[in-house]
């Protein structure tokens, strides 16, 4: 095996170029075209002023200004971009990117550091994509008498069980969600109740020691800490009689069950905590016990996918306190109404001076309000505010507390040493339990003496 | 490591060292874990317990001693200092001593302060470098940071006086290398009053932290009759209520001038044990304060040597208060310009003794906070 270069011949050159642009046109030519036509046969596509939207029409409207934002309008409707962009995986994999960058530097603050300053020029932006291209390039190494097949699918599971977890969660008012069940909440305690069996298997199959130990601890953690973190949350389906997420948000639109609940809130967070695997409760992952716990195996991007797995499912948590205790969305409508003015009187095109020579009437305007005769109801009083309104002040205020919880789970890194699991267990059985049900009896409490609920004064 | 010394401890009921053996998981912390530095614990663990620890140093052995064999009085200086490059002082005094007792040379009085000074920085360097890898141990990081950090104040002060950051071969036989610079008084007293300052914050954030004391209160308990007939020293010695520091008991230099007060606690866990290195370096600061104030202000800072002094026939003992405990130094001269045998006494190797016998029957959790606590540095205990 030579590590020297070769010599540079402009012929070897040449041919190696000529020899991937045959190979890449043969193959996009024989696999790629028939199989995007196979795959827009199945797909089901909008009609958008009539007109079925097919392939072809759609590399021709996207050229056409006046068919441009009906078809990102029909884009933004279909459940592909709920999945992969705005409530979805995007939306969540953007802020979980954001909170490595805030937990970089507000940890950096804290012990009197700088953090990540060189890559991206401004402050380090651009380290966590640096990090991302190293673990994407790294070997992947696994251990010679692993299970092989188990010890592959453990970071997948962790991200798509992860991502389950956050499709579960409604951002904005309207039905902006990716599954919007009526047993929400339960889905919610289904989807956490996988995590320790994968981390289980992942770490049983990895056939190492500390990650065999570090797998018997999160099992203990998680296990033991699932039972408070339900009973947390029965009191809200206790106040509010649903188990969908987006009723209870509904229902906080006066106020917030924080301020009913304040045991119940401090049960979810310290379970939260624990769930998520963060200090003072990362005994799954204690490095000076056990190297990196239930992570000692994987390598490049393996261990990358289980990083964006557990920021997903802290996106996720914090998301679900919010939605739980702090309104969701809830919260003083800010957002100007937009005006219908763009639909009626259409959009001007300017020439190259700038002089408008052309009106558009782009139907689809503007691409937030679903119905344009809201605004005319709005100016007649008939309605408070346009769906538009709600929904971009809605999705400001939820992303404001979300990121406010991920400060507040952020923040006792900097603060707190790792505790023993002996003591991790005796919190989990005897006092957040205990805790729970007291909150439980206050939520109670509050129903039967007709405080909140049916004929209730709030 | 000789096996009777070493008191049986009562077990936690249920556990079992021999006879089931697949009940038994036998794991080995180290060299290459970040919980062992440079050196390897065989732990036996069953369930969350540890049955038996066997550590094994040996990993960094540089031969210090022979060395010295083959170099003579002042060649020996910047090599005897490598065990512990952190605390380089401190290890070198008590060879600077015993070589001045077999010169049969007088220091100056100046040059007994600077030492002074320049001793008690180095030991708050070594304390904060300590105390930093105690923090990441326990999973704090800001502890780690905040050591780290504050640890370059005197690093900056230590490379005004000596010149060199870390390694500093200062002490010579005769006094010290060099004069501090111009206007040192001025400019020590000023880092040190903002290190103390620092070094007391670290109490809100760790010592008084609830979980921290939560978690290493009552684990690793030595008690006094154990810390003294298992041989341990220092701050080990001193958490566990023996009233001992060699800087009272057997003043060297111009410790007997100075107003020195040791700190003692009672309790001899692993939170006393980390503590009382940091009630250490509060003193330190005291005794650099005095120091500075009573120290001549102009004069003579080395005693000239011959070129290659010869010591006499004779051997002699020397030890100081280290920043882990007692550091000893016995030289035997046969009259040549090189030592016949040198043999460095460290207070690590006495202090890792204990650590079998405080690992029993301990939970895995506790190993790094037991086993850090010890004031152990492993390249000191392999030499």
């Amino acid at each position: 095996m030579s590590v020297i270069a070769p010599k540079f011949r402009l012929g070897y050159f040449l041919k190696g170029i000529f020899d991937n642009a045959f190979w890449i046109l043969t193959i996009v030519t024989l696999a790629g075209i028939p199989a995007i036509q196979i795959v827009l046969f199945y797909l089901e596509l909008p009609v958008i002023d009539g007109e079925l939207l097919t392939a072809f029409l759609a590399f021709t409207w996207l050229f056409n200004p006046t068919m441009q934002v009906p078809l990102i309008k029909a884009l933004i409707y279909s459940d592909l971009f709920r999945i992969v962009a705005f409530p979805g995986f995007g939306f969540a994999a953007l802020i979980a990117a954001g909170t490595i960058f805030v937990e970089r530097k507000m940890l950096a603050k804290l012990q009197l550091r700088v953090g990540p300053f060189y890559c991206g020029k401004v402050e380090g932006i651009l380290q966590l994509a640096g990090d991302g291209l190293k673990l994407i390039s790294k070997e992947i190494i696994i251990p010679a008498k692993a299970d092989k097949p188990l010890f592959w699918a453990a970071p997948v599971l962790f991200v798509g069980t992860a991502a389950a977890f956050v499709a579960l969660i409604p951002v904005a008012p309207g039905g902006w969600v990716v599954a919007d069940l009526d047993v929400g909440l339960l889905a919610v305690f289904a989807v956490i109740g996988f995590f320790p069996i994968i981390t289980i298997l992942s770490a049983w199959s990895a056939n190492s020691k500390f990650p065999f130990i570090g797998g018997i601890r999160a099992l203990h953690q998680m296990v033991s800490f699932e039972i408070p973190l339900i009973l947390s949350l029965l009191g809200v389906v206790i106040l509010t009689g649903t188990l969908n997420l987006s009723e209870i948000v509904e229902s906080q639109s006066s106020f917030p069950w924080i301020i009913f609940m304040p045991i119940g809130a401090i049960v979810f967070f310290t379970t939260m905590l624990a769930e998520l695997e963060r200090i003072p409760f990362d005994l799954p992952e204690a490095e000076s016990e056990i190297v990196a716990g239930w992570l000692t195996e994987f390598s490049g991007m393996m261990y990358g996918l289980v990083q964006l797995g557990s920021y997903l499912k802290l996106y996720a948590f914090a998301a679900l306190f919010v939605i739980i205790f702090l309104g969701g969305w809830t919260g003083p409508v800010f957002w100007p109404p937009l005006e219908t003015e763009l639909i009626t009187e259409g959009i001007p095109i300017p020439n190259y001076a700038g002089d408008p020579i052309l009106t558009v009437n782009a139907p689809g305007l503007p691409l937030l309000d679903q119905d344009p005769n809201e605004w005319v109801l709005q100016q007649q009083g008939e309605l408070q505010y346009t769906s538009g309104q709600l929904l971009v002040s809605g999705v400001i205020w939820f992303v404001l507390k979300t990121v406010g919880v991920i400060f507040f789970i952020l923040l006792p890194r900097g603060v707190f040493p790792r505790i023993r699991l002996d003591m991790l267990l005796h919190i989990g059985w005897y006092k957040l339990i205990g805790l729970s049900f007291v909150n439980i009896f206050i939520a109670l409490g509050l129903v039967y003496a007709g405080v909140i609920g049916p004929g209730g004064i709030l | 490591m000789a096996e009777q010394v070493i008191p049986t401890k009562k077990m936690p009921p249920g556990l079992q060292v021999e006879n089931v053996d697949d009940r038994i998981m036998t794991l080995n912390v180290g060299p290459q874990h970040p919980g062992s530095g440079h050196m390897r614990i065989i732990v036996k663990i069953d369930g969350d317990y540890i049955v038996d620890a066997d550590p094994d140093p040996g990993y960094v052995h540089r031969g210090e001693e022979k060395m010295a064999e083959s170099r003579n009085y002042i060649t020996n200086i910047p090599h005897l200092e490598r065990p512990v490059i952190h605390d380089s002082c401190n290890i070198l005094y008590p060879y600077v001593l015993g070589v001045e007792d077999l010169v049969g040379i007088e220091v100056p009085e100046r040059a007994k302060y600077v030492r002074v000074i320049a001793a008690e920085l180095n030991r708050c360097i070594y304390i904060q470098y300590w105390l930093a890898i105690y923090g990441i141990f326990l999973g704090h990081s800001t502890m780690f940071m905040w050591p780290a950090g504050d640890r370059e104040l005197l690093i900056d002060l230590m490379e005004k006086i000596t010149g060199a950051r870390v390694t500093h071969a200062y002490f010579i036989p005769g006094g010290v290398r060099n004069d501090v610079p111009a206007n040192f008084e001025d400019v020590c007293l000023r880092q040190v009053n903002y290190f103390e300052k620092r070094i007391k914050e670290y109490a809100d954030i760790f010592y008084d932290n609830p979980i921290l004391k939560a978690r290493t209160e009552d684990t690793g308990v030595l008690s006094r009759e154990d810390a003294i007939r298992l041989g341990t020293t220092g701050s080990v010695l001193r958490a566990s209520g023996v009233d001992y520091d060699l800087r009272i008991k057997e003043p060297y230099d111009v410790y007997d001038e100075l107003d020195v007060h040791t700190n003692v606690l009672k309790s001899g866990d692993s939170y006393a044990r980390s503590k009382i290195p940091w009630l250490d370096m509060l003193e330190s600061c005291n005794i650099i304060r005095q120091a500075l104030e009573k120290m001549p202000k102009s004069g003579s800072i080395r005693t000239k040597l011959k070129p290659n002094p010869k010591g006499r026939e004779d051997e002699v003992y020397r030890r100081v208060e280290s920043g882990r405990g007692s550091a000893g130094c016995h030289i035997i001269s046969r009259g040549k310009p090189e030592p016949y045998r040198l043999k460095l006494s460290v207070s690590s190797f006495r202090n890792l003794i204990a650590l079998p016998y405080l690992l029993k029957g301990e939970k895995l959790g506790n190993m790094p906070a037991v086993y850090w606590s010890l004031n152990y540095w492993p390249v000191e205990a392999d030499r």
